[in-house]
């Protein structure tokens, strides 16, 4: 079945608090994420390298890539997908949505 | 009396041939007619003007100067309506009547527009002439939703004009291929990637049903039944020769007028070159064969038809910088007998094909790099047998004697073509200003600025001639932005661009990446020295907190210790940081300073307050430190004073950003303590003076630092340092040490650009240090006033958000 659930979005600051092509470390809980604002358009991925751990909310912004500022791995913000198909590991992705002006994301286990 | 000749049409090719028989010293009574209301000037270069990269008046090639000095009846402005065989005459407009002995007809083409509907309206243009050229730049203006009909070779240089104006770009073009009469479909998809990556759009194929718009046109529709915005069009969907004027007067014609091998018309008096002429079943719409057409017609009217015009092999070149185009000879392989060779590699975006027939060179097609096309040019000219050298054709061996070409031209030979450039002329100009490279062989003498196909012999002349000839390097900086350093600096100068932003959205690929952002960024503070927008996010992390990340996200923190001196309150103070951050390692580092290592990124406000000193930018690519000696305040050998020395010289260039790191040291006495000759720049003092040395390093690769020069007093020294920095802050390519930057110019040519310049010179250099001196201002400021509320905050979610 088609069914459409609602998903639980957690508030989770102002989005004006995201500068525009860079990103933010987020912890929420036990949980670290880097959100990124694609010039109004805000995506949320896991904050850590799956290299070697480096914070990804520090990279720079290449389009919808961003590109870790430790050793320079890159990683596509829509899909969590790396870029060179040499690193193997996916980053998870997290819905991230704008309302009046605050920032929701949902931390929710994937399907 | 002198034979009169009278040539219709004032454009390049009926030029060409008047220069080519006032060359041979014929003896003609001339008289141009011209529709424009100007002298001769290079339709090839209209796109560079319609780009920025040149002005209009340094496109005209004859001023009216050049019709009076010839003694040529110039009627400019003026348009012919009717040629009268019978009495050899031809009427203007104006009813006036000019008799011929001999008649040239070079009345050139125009722009075809499609039948489409809506064609006549306003903000619709075609590219075809400077009016038209001038048209477009009073309406091009950045964000103008432009679109670019046909993808041939002038609707693509059209395109990419309009989008450095900032307009955002579309070609359409009906066949599947762009420039498919110059290349196959592989080759087209290689340059549609190119001009996308570019940020040009491109819609394949896609044929334009009408053009839409209430009065002034607002959109291109299709005949798949879409459509697209579109507030400026320009249509360049091909060229139609001018025939009606022959075809009045009862000339042989058919697409052109009809012309044999001498260029003669079915009418005896009557001749034609140029764009306006079919010979043996071809039309023409490059420069190159109406030259040779120009050339052939001069001989014949002096009475030599000893060389006839047998047709020219195709040749043609896309004008846009970053996008390498060659394609010449006939490309087409369904042509029985042709055999075909490839090359792809679709990573560096190189393709090239060769089209072999019996063993000699048929056609050839180069895409993103035409670095051979002379050798090719001269394989397909010459019809070289290349049976016995098969594995060379795709790359073609690189001439054993490069001078040989230079040696075997004339001094009144013809180098470059479209602007009439000489050997001798090139020869003269090459002593008269040194000229060392092509780009100043160009200023100075216009050669190789117009369809650039000469370039390659300039540089061979120039090798062979110039005393210190310079080859040219083409790096360019990342895929993003297809331009070299040098040219960025340029651009940015004179377009005024003044962020990051705006350079990538108007001459890169509006993404950027994480090579060209920080290029960017130090690029338009040196060239603007904080008039400039700074933006952050073009920044690496380390200049976007002002500290140097570790490998577990944490930061160093290095505060300035200058010339390497410190005192018990200011290591107090640090102990006392070190304490109450719990910092892991307290570290004294390779220049006399002390790293506190595993700082958080939010504490960083916090630690620079409490240790009230100043950034000593170990994290940036900057000026770092002054190493010193102790000098003659302590030591029984010192014979300078190298600490004041070193703090002062430190104090003069602290805050600033340069190319690379900057590490620089002053020794007191030439047993060099503080290892001043392995550093970007060094002071070694000795009895009555100092050395000032530049280019040392103690990295990567170890090397001698070069002496700039030897003063008597600090002041000096400190001025000949000043001169050295900022020559290197404006001059060397991002992320260039200054070791490799004085490798790649040499110290003699850096001596005489900085500490021998002339007065003025130096006083700009100067000047301009000291304007980005006055900008700059210690990064830890940034602690108390943050560039953004969240520079140093990280996000924490509430528990109970979480629940």
């Amino acid at each position: 079945m088609n069914t459409t659930r609602t998903r639980r979005w957690t508030p989770v600051t102002e989005a004006m608090n995201v500068p525009p092509r860079e990103g933010r470390l987020v912890i929420a809980g036990s949980r670290q994420v880097a959100v990124f604002n694609l010039n109004g358009r805000f995506l949320t991925i896991d904050n850590a390298c799956p290299h070697k751990g480096g914070p990804l909310c520090d990279g720079i912004v290449s389009g919808t890539t961003v590109v870790c500022p430790l050793h320079g791995q890159r990683f596509d913000l829509e899909t969590g997908a790396p870029v060179l198909a040499s690193q193997p590991d996916f980053l998870r992705t997290y819905p991230t949505r704008v309302e009046n002006g605050i920032l929701y994301i949902c931390f929710e286990p994937e399907s | 009396m002198k034979p009169r000749l009278v040539v219709v049409g004032n454009g390049m090719a009926g030029v060409a041939c008047v220069e080519q028989l006032l060359k041979r010293g014929a003896d003609y009574e001339i008289t141009i007619f011209g529709d424009e209301p100007h002298g001769n000037y290079n339709r090839i270069l209209l796109s560079l003007v319609l780009a920025g990269e040149r002005p209009a008046e340094e496109i005209i090639l004859n001023d009216l100067n050049w019709y009076q000095n010839h003694g040529i009846r110039a009627r400019l402005g003026v348009k012919v309506c009717a040629i009268d065989r019978q009495r050899r005459c031809v009427v203007d407009e104006a009813r006036g009547v000019t008799a011929y002995d001999k008649l040239i007809l070079a009345t050139g083409s125009r722009p075809w527009i499609p039948p489409i509907g809506g064609a006549d309206k306003a903000n619709v243009h075609v590219f075809r002439t400077l009016e038209d050229t001038q048209a477009l730049l009073a309406k091009a203006r950045p964000g103008l939703r432009a679109v670019v009909i046909g993808g041939g070779l002038l609707g693509l240089e059209a395109a990419r004009g309009l989008q450095l104006r900032g307009c955002t770009v579309t070609v359409v073009h009906l066949s599947s291929v762009l420039m498919e009469r110059q290349l196959d479909a592989t080759g087209g998809e290689y340059l549609k990637r190119k001009l996308e990556a570019l940020g040009i759009r491109v819609l394949l194929p896609r044929q334009t049903a009408a053009l839409l718009g209430n009065g002034r046109v607002e959109a291109v529709a299709f005949a798949d039944g879409g459509h697209i915005e579109a507030e400026l069009v320009v249509i360049a969907a091909g060229i139609r020769p001018n025939i009606e004027l022959a075809q009045q007067a009862g000339l042989a014609v058919n697409r052109g007028i009809v012309v044999n091998d001498y260029l003669e018309t079915s009418d005896p008096a009557i001749y034609a070159v140029g764009e306006c002429t079919e010979h043996r079943g071809q039309t023409f719409g490059l420069v190159a064969p109406l030259y040779e057409q120009g050339r052939v017609l001069a001989r014949v009217l002096t009475g030599d038809r000893s060389e006839a015009f047998t047709g020219a092999a195709p040749a043609a070149r896309l004008k846009i910088a970053g996008v390498e185009i060659f394609s010449a000879g006939s490309i087409d392989e369904t042509t029985p007998g042709v055999e075909v060779l490839r090359l792809e590699d679709p990573a560096a975006g190189v393709y090239k094909k060769i089209l072999l027939k019996d063993g000699r060179l048929h056609g050839v097609i180069l895409v993103g790099d035409t670095s051979d096309e002379t050798a090719y040019t001269e394989w397909l000219r010459k019809g070289t047998d290349l049976s016995g050298m098969r594995k060379q054709v795709l790359f073609p061996p690189h001439d054993p004697d490069p001078g040989l070409e230079v040696a075997e031209l004339a001094d009144n030979d013809i180098v470059c073509g479209c602007n009439g450039v000489r050997k001798g002329a090139i020869i003269a100009a090459i002593h008269q200003h040194g000229i060392r490279t092509l780009a100043e062989l160009k200023k100075h003498t216009k050669a190789a600025t117009g369809c650039g196909s000469c370039g390659p012999l300039c540089s061979k002349l120039l090798r062979a001639v110039a005393p210190d000839f310079e080859e040219e390097t083409r790096t360019t900086l990342c895929a993003c932005l297809p331009f070299s350093y040098e040219q960025l600096r340029e651009i940015v100068r004179s377009q005024r661009l003044k962020s990051v932003e705006e350079v990538l959205a108007v001459y890169g690929n509006r993404k950027g990446c994480e090579v060209c952002k920080p290029a960017l960024s130090y690029l338009l503070d040196m060239v603007w020295c904080g008039e400039h927008e700074e933006d952050r996010s073009a920044r690496f992390i380390n200049d976007r907190v002002h500290a140097n990340i570790q490998k577990d996200g944490t930061f160093s923190v290095v505060p300035r210790m200058r010339g390497g001196v410190t005192s018990p309150a200011e290591l107090r103070r640090i102990a006392d940081v070190a304490e109450k951050y719990n910092v892991p390692m307290v570290k004294v580092t390779g220049s006399q300073r002390i790293d506190l290592l595993g700082i958080k990124k939010s504490d960083l406000p916090k630690v620079w307050a409490d240790l009230g000193m100043p950034s000593g930018q170990a994290y940036t690519k900057g000026v770092r430190m002054v190493k010193t000696c102790v000098g003659t305040e302590f030591c029984r050998f010192g014979v300078q004073d190298s600490t004041a020395t070193g703090i002062e010289l430190e104090r003069r260039f602290e805050n600033l950003y340069t190319p690379h790191k900057f590490k620089m040291g002053v020794s007191g006495c030439p047993r060099n303590c503080a290892e001043a000759t392995v550093k970007d720049l060094g002071f070694v003092g000795q009895e009555g003076g100092w050395q000032v040395v530049v280019g040392g390093a103690a990295g990567k690769t170890v090397r001698k630092a070069d002496l700039l020069i030897t003063v008597a007093t600090a002041e000096e020294a400190l001025e000949a340092a000043a001169l050295f920095f900022q020559y290197y802050r404006e001059n060397a390519n991002y992320l260039e040490r200054s070791y490799d930057f004085v490798e790649r110019l040499g110290i003699e040519k850096i001596r005489k650009e900085t500490v021998y310049a002339s007065p003025e010179a130096k006083q700009g250099l100067l000047d301009r240090l000291a304007r980005s001196k006055a900008m700059a201002k210690d990064a830890w400021q940034e602690g108390a006033q943050p560039v953004h509320p969240t520079q140093f905050i990280q996000i924490e979610v509430p528990e109970a958000a979480l629940k």
